[in-house]
């Protein structure tokens, strides 16, 4: 690594700030009524479409490091997958808020109750882990286990596409383009560990 | 349970909201200040769209809808703001959004239109869709709308009984079910383009025809006092006040009188999710998402206006007994 590490190893945080810009533009279409008349559950779509989004951006940045050539490219993975997470946790606190009003009582039986809403939220939690270890600190010290640990992003990924596919009553066009993609993605991964004769490693 | 009015199901006079006031709310909002001048931006631009067509609509039928008698048993909470009840559609010949049929159903041409009615009458036929009308008053009934999807709007719908038309065309005793078609032209519906809807076009939906004779069941050509806009079904579409939206099929080509019950279209689609009733019904979930509350429409970011839904869409006490010693469980 060069001695003066540059963008996006420094500043890296100015990724996550312009990747959550278009929060503000999204939220103010809910707030003007530009979200037609039912803006919260709109809101709350548009705040899962990007952490899919993002979370797809992350699993293309190994194949971009190594079909271009530019290792410098690495540490977006981490702002990629910050930003998933982000996004991810908005769409839950948006749910849980602006749809159900904080009432606790409905919150944990929707979960319970809607096979859809417990997959989308076991994706979530399964990225838990991966934002709280996002430091350099937290990788240095788990070492070897911290490139384990953060494969979870591909069931965490698998599964945000079946609640994706799951919520919709028919038309699979969005979801069948993200599922196209995942499975390019992996399907390189996948090619790449058989030449290499390793397991596949983290994102 | 509930208070009391003369039917169970009316929606108090106070609460309708008159019809320059519906019309022109958002117009009002926007001359308000800068904020809801925003805010109204795509309404007034879907209330433009609509005038518009509104206006190229031939003369007669305009003048029919105009002519409306008031439809007695009606009242309601509030109706839903005109802008919101023309934006807001699902009608997946024109896209799976909800905004897709505001957008895109500029290219039905719902002039010339014919109505096929075959099976068991006695007077099968191609029906202009003057023809259709001619003979029956039009009247105003303001009905709740409950999509299945858990929203729901209130609309001043303008259309005539559904059974004063069928008895017309002179059912034959074998007559026990009544299926509907949605026109299916690739033409004109950018919708039936996309390979991935999973959707068997045309759209049919179907009644029993004893729901089909019921006086609340309406055949629509109008709401707000104004025709059909095409994404809402122009010109002519049927309107199942107690049943979930998908029953009220748009847009009809032809009108069928069947000895056995037809297949539907969302029935077909997901079985185990969509019956041939779609009768509302809180007790009864979907299997993905509850049916005890609905989201009245227009909500806002921060209340999402939930209320609880009424069995049978609150027209309980005038259609419960189609349905007397059903499971209503086992025909959902």
């Amino acid at each position: 690594m060069a001695r003066q590490a540059r963008f996006p190893a420094r500043h890296g945080w100015l990724v996550w700030v312009a990747g959550l810009l278009p929060l503000a533009w999204v939220v103010w279409r809910g707030l003007s009524g530009d979200l037609g008349p039912d803006p919260a559950k709109a809101l709350v779509s548009h705040l899962g479409w990007w952490g899919m989004v993002w979370l797809i951006a992350c699993l293309t940045v190994r194949p971009l490091v190594q079909l271009a050539g530019w290792p410098r490219l690495f540490p977006l993975r981490r702002w990629f997958g910050l930003l998933a997470f982000t996004w991810l946790s908005l769409h839950f606190l948006g749910w849980a808020w602006l749809l159900l009003g904080w009432d606790a009582g409905s919150i944990v039986s929707e979960i319970g109750k809607r096979p859809y809403i417990l997959v989308g939220f076991s994706a979530w939690l399964l990225l838990l882990p991966l934002a709280l270890t996002s430091t350099r600190t937290a990788r240095r010290r788990l070492g070897r286990r911290w490139q384990v640990l953060h494969r979870l992003i591909y069931p965490a990924v698998l599964l945000g596409l079946l609640h994706d596919f799951w919520l919709q009553k028919s038309g699979y066009g969005e979801p069948l383009l993200f599922a196209a993609m995942i499975v390019l993605l992996l399907g390189w991964r996948w090619h790449h560990s058989r030449q290499r004769g390793g397991p596949a490693s983290a994102a | 349970m509930l208070i009391r009015h003369k039917h169970k199901s009316d929606i108090p006079a106070s609460e309708i909201t008159p019809e320059g006031v519906y019309l022109r709310r958002r117009e009002f909002m926007a001359a308000a200040g800068g904020a809801a001048l925003m805010a109204s931006a795509p309404s007034l631009a879907a209330l433009s769209d609509a005038a518009a067509e509104d206006s190229s609509r031939p003369a007669w039928m305009r003048k029919a809808v105009a002519a409306r008698g008031d439809g007695a048993p009606d009242a309601t909470d509030a109706t839903t703001p005109y802008t919101d009840a023309i934006r807001y559609n699902n009608f997946y010949e024109f896209g799976t959004a909800k905004d897709d049929p505001a957008a895109n159903a500029d290219s039905l041409r719902p002039h010339p239109w014919t109505v096929t009615v075959d099976g068991e009458v006695g007077r099968p036929g191609d029906y202009a869709l003057e023809d259709i009308l001619k003979p029956h008053p039009l009247e105003e009934r303001i009905y709740r709308f409950r999509c299945v999807e858990a929203w729901s709007m209130v609309v001043p719908w303008v259309g005539f009984p559904l059974g004063d038309l069928l008895r017309r065309f002179e059912p034959t005793s074998k007559a026990r079910y009544v299926r509907f078609e949605t026109l299916a032209d690739p033409e004109q519906m950018p919708g039936l383009k996309n390979p991935f809807t999973g959707i068997d076009w045309p759209y049919t939906e179907g009644l029993r025809l004893d729901e089909a004779m019921h006086p609340l069941t309406l055949m629509v050509v109008g709401m707000y006092g104004r025709t059909l806009p095409n994404q809402n079904g122009a010109p002519l579409r049927l309107m199942v006040p107690w049943k979930y939206g998908f029953k009220s099929i748009k847009s009809i080509v032809r009108i069928s009188l069947m000895s056995e019950q037809p297949s539907t279209t969302w029935n077909d689609l997901a079985p185990g999710e969509y019956g041939f009733y779609a009768n509302v019904n809180p007790a009864v979930d979907h299997p993905r998402w509850s049916q005890a509350r609905e989201r009245r429409l227009p909500t806002s970011l921060f209340n999402p206006n939930w209320r609880d839904t009424l069995m049978f869409n609150g027209y309980q006490e005038q259609v419960a007994g189609l349905y007397k010693g059903m499971d209503l469980r086992r025909f959902y």
